[in-house]
């Protein structure tokens, strides 16, 4: 260890976005010490993309909420695949996580009575949405962060993780990384980790996320000997700008049907009416007019059918594009212009008016803006138990969106950046325990630390190699094509049968140029990663032979009752990056009497 | 969809180099139609230059990554169209108050280091329920908070892009609007006055807005934090009143480490 940069600590959290950040609040005011690690700046992660709200039944609108409804929404939203002890915890503790980060310094909109204000969205039976106008993840990364700060809390910034390192018992004991800026290597020991990576939707073209978004944590814990589940279960969100051609896939907040705007194809219809599923037609509007009367009186009136969970309204607008009936840029029209006021779309959703005006000359309090699916989130993730965050890994923990089963097949909106403060918060308490019982690592297993090394310097050695940009535009173009918002079985083996090209190829990548702040490098240390991931989404979305949530099949399309008794979890056989992965059934677990009568109960 | 319009090849002049030194390259490429200058820069990476390093993560102008300056103006690479630049060669240079890394790349840890210390929220205790706050009384700690720390202000503030030896006494626009965010805030019960002035540096702030005029969003940092800031602690500092209570409450005073670890309330 001598030869690198070392830290020590109790409990190191991968990833400084929102459940990272709650994670660590948590541990350092059980006193121990703790570190986080982010591959950007702090206050850059992806939650502050997050626009609608945080998703809380705290009945400051409807007052007829509360977590039992909250929990059936989740769960019903999530086609009965979720982890039941997580969407319950999220429901009852959500409130209280939202209320909390006041006490830090976070201003949400208000009621007029001064309680914090509540917006509707898809799947949620009522207004339950805190937000600060449409930028709330920004308000929620920046609290935590500034309450992290305050804490004294070591924070390495720009620092890219390559692998976790276990001790000679083999738990699970620290991680090799590199810092970016001058490539030098630098291992950390910890006696917890706790993944807080987000997610991995850079592996597709059309996609809301960040360049952060690799799947690092989804295949670390992977590695490391934890399971993942629900890989399939992918969500395209319904909106993302469609174009230009250089923003396609960046996001459109549902708050913009959440505040009243419609989806029309290009005859002017107002479509979704004619895609209400069999399940949601109880709740569901019947006419344009009785969906009008609901924004203002939800109990004039059933909610418009734009506003159906996630996975419904993205199908969707897949079927009129291919029914020749979207725009001319291959997408379909939200309209808030025609139904709202300039003034109300400007102060209710400013970063979305700004973002339209700048990018792509739209004014949208006036014009339609074109939109379409776009890669947004994967339910699926390290499987965790709901109440401490820990993995079958001894010593990993993991929440957030790495995190597999709070969402099941489909997350609604609004519920991530509560699970994010759910679980962050449970993450942190759940290895603060673990530490503080004894049982854990203290000492890093060398030659991981040494193979990772080598591995992450092969690249530079080979001076004849692919260039690593090719390779992630190749792999986002066969994963669009083919492991997409429908699929099929031809079209899933064929990607994995490509993907074992693709590991070929990316064992023949050379870099290029020196280690101190290279894109290309940092690029090169991602794609072993996106591998993996890509190779349980597509493995998963083959073996699931039914459609569900945010996996849909072209060749089965009905939901089968076997398949909703089981998620399937992915593990490594062999801990290496391209080792092969493992995909068994993993029964859901039993569901208490009085939960499953909730979601029984006809709301 | 993916082929590349009429638009002209355009030349971007880019600085490449590190702490030791540099130079412009020139890189001529192919536009796409409504291009931002962050695409013409991705290009050149997958394709000339892989090791050219540039920050960014969301592309979407909401984390404020994506800082340098083009044409020797300060702006965010996501949110700069190709096509409202004035035709010709295109300049790209990294953020010229803080230390090069690489490239494009900056070392911002200066605003980190000012972040840390200021004094915390300290908020009224909560009532049963959670708090009732107005939404007129919110308003205008939410102008400030829309800030997306893309340190843009910073770069363009004369005291410190200048005067290097200001750094230390000095914290700049961005820290200003985050102590008027909390010194708006009706939860808060600090009291850092003495503090932006002692230690933060407001006076030397002389309000030529240049911050007002970069912020890409849009926060009026002079007219409505750093005046109300400056009147705020000359009214302290001349009120005989206001200084005796001040010399009374310094025993008591909350600084950053203090308030941070009262237990969450």
């Amino acid at each position: 260890m001598s030869n690198y940069e070392h830290h020590d600590y109790d409990v190191l959290i991968i990833g400084a976005g929102g459940a990272g950040l709650r994670a660590a609040i948590e541990a350092k005011q059980r006193g121990l010490k703790v570190a986080l690690i982010t591959k950007s700046l702090l206050g850059k992660a992806h939650t502050v993309m997050a626009e609608g709200g945080m998703a809380a039944a705290m009945g400051n609108v409807h007052s007829e909420d509360n977590w039992m409804v909250h929990f059936r929404d989740t769960m019903r939203g999530g086609k009965y695949l979720n982890n039941y002890r997580m969407a319950e915890l999220h429901a009852k503790e959500a409130p209280e996580r939202v209320l909390e980060l006041e006490q830090w310094g976070a201003l949400f909109d208000r009621t007029k009575d001064g309680k914090i204000l509540q917006r509707d969205f898809g799947g949620h039976r009522y207004a339950r949405l805190a937000h600060t106008g449409d930028r709330t993840g920004l308000e929620l990364i920046r609290t935590l962060q500034q309450k992290v700060v305050s804490m004294g809390t070591d924070v390495f910034m720009e620092v890219k993780v390559l692998k976790l390192v276990h001790d000679d018992a083999g738990r699970v004991a620290g991680c090799v990384a590199y810092h970016r800026a001058n490539g030098e290597f630098v291992t950390f020991s910890a006696k917890a980790v706790i993944l807080a990576t987000g997610g991995a939707g850079k592996s597709w073209k059309f996609t809301s996320n960040s360049w952060e978004g690799t799947g690092d944590g989804h295949a670390m814990a992977l590695w490391a000997g934890a399971k993942l589940i629900d890989m399939e279960c992918i969500q395209f969100h319904p909106t993302g700008m469609v174009w230009p051609l250089s923003v396609r896939g960046i996001l459109v907040t549902e708050g913009v049907r959440g505040d009243g705007g419609v989806l029309r194809n290009s005859l002017g219809e107002r479509f979704m009416f004619n895609y209400v599923a069999p399940m949601f037609r109880g709740e569901t509007a019947e006419t344009e007019e009785e969906g009008d009367l609901w924004y203002d009186d939800h109990n004039a009136g059933r909610r418009p059918p734009e506003l159906l969970p996630r996975d419904e309204v993205a199908r969707a607008i897949n079927t009129e594009v291919k029914a020749g009936r979207g725009g001319p840029h291959g997408g379909v029209f939200l309209d808030i212009g025609s139904r709202r006021s300039a003034e109300f779309i400007r102060r209710r959703l400013p970063s979305m008016y700004h973002q339209f005006m700048e990018l792509a000359g739209v004014d949208i309090t006036r014009e339609a803006m074109e939109i379409g699916p776009t890669c947004h989130y994967i339910m699926g993730g390290v499987q965790v138990d709901a109440d401490t965050a820990a993995t079958a890994a001894p010593g990993l923990f993991a929440a957030g969106e790495v995190a597999g089963g709070m969402h099941g097949a489909n997350r609604l909106g609004g519920n991530s950046l509560s699970d994010l403060i759910v679980f962050g918060k449970r993450a942190g308490a759940g290895a603060a325990d673990y530490v503080l019982s004894g049982q854990a690592a203290t000492s890093l297993n060398q030659a991981e630390v040494d193979a990772t090394i080598k591995e992450a310097l092969a690249p530079f050695e080979r001076t004849e190699g692919e260039n690593p940009y090719t390779i992630h535009h190749d792999l986002q173009e066969m994963m669009q094509t083919n492991v997409g918002i429908i699929r099929t079985q031809s079209e899933l083996d064929f990607a994995l049968a490509e993907l074992e090209v693709f590991t070929e190829r990316v064992k023949n990548i050379a870099v290029k140029g020196g280690r101190a702040y290279n894109p290309g490098w940092n690029l090169t240390t991602d794609l072993p990663a996106m591998l993996a991931v890509c190779k349980t989404v597509a493995s998963g979305a083959a073996q699931r032979k039914e459609s569900r949530g945010g996996h849909t099949r072209e060749d089965f399309p009905a939901t089968s009752q076997e398949f909703g008794k089981f998620n399937l979890a992915h593990a490594s056989n062999g801990g290496n990056w391209d080792s092969p992965i493992v995909t068994t059934e993993s029964p859901l677990l039993p569901m208490p009497q009085e939960l499953k009568a909730l979601l029984e109960e006809a709301h | 969809m993916t082929d590349l319009s009429t638009r002209p090849e355009v030349t971007m002049r880019i600085w490449r180099g590190d702490a030791s030194g540099g130079e412009f390259q020139n890189y001529t490429i192919g536009q796409n139609d409504n291009e931002v200058v962050l695409d013409v820069i991705h290009r050149i990476q997958a394709t000339e230059a892989p090791d050219l390093a540039c920050r960014w993560n969301c592309k979407a102008g909401k984390c404020g990554s994506c800082s340098v300056e083009i044409n020797g103006k300060p702006r965010l690479m996501c949110m700069t169209r190709m096509d409202q630049l004035p035709e010709g060669p295109v300049t790209v240079t990294p953020m010229k108050t803080f230390p090069i890394i690489r490239d494009l790349v900056t070392d911002v840890s200066f605003n980190y280091a000012m972040a840390s210390k200021i004094p915390a929220l300290l908020p009224k205790p909560m009532p049963e329920g959670g708090y009732r706050l107005m939404q007129e009384d919110v308003e205008r700690s939410q102008e400030f908070r829309k800030c997306i720390e893309c340190f843009l202000c910073q770069d363009v503030c004369h005291v410190i892009r200048d005067h290097e030896e200001n750094k230390t006494s000095y914290a700049g626009p961005r820290f200003f609007i985050r102590i008027a965010e909390l010194e708006m805030n009706p939860l808060d019960t600090n009291d850092r006055r003495e503090f932006v002035r002692e230690d933060m540096g407001l006076g030397y702030c002389n309000i030529t807005k240049c911050c007002t005029e970069v912020c890409p969003e849009g926060i009026h940092i002079t007219d409505n934090a750093i005046i109300p800031l400056k009147e705020r602690v000359v009214a302290a500092n001349y009120d005989p009143v206001a200084w005796l209570g001040r010399k009374i409450r310094r025993q008591t005073k909350k600084t950053s480490a203090e308030a941070a670890v009262q237990p969450a309330p």
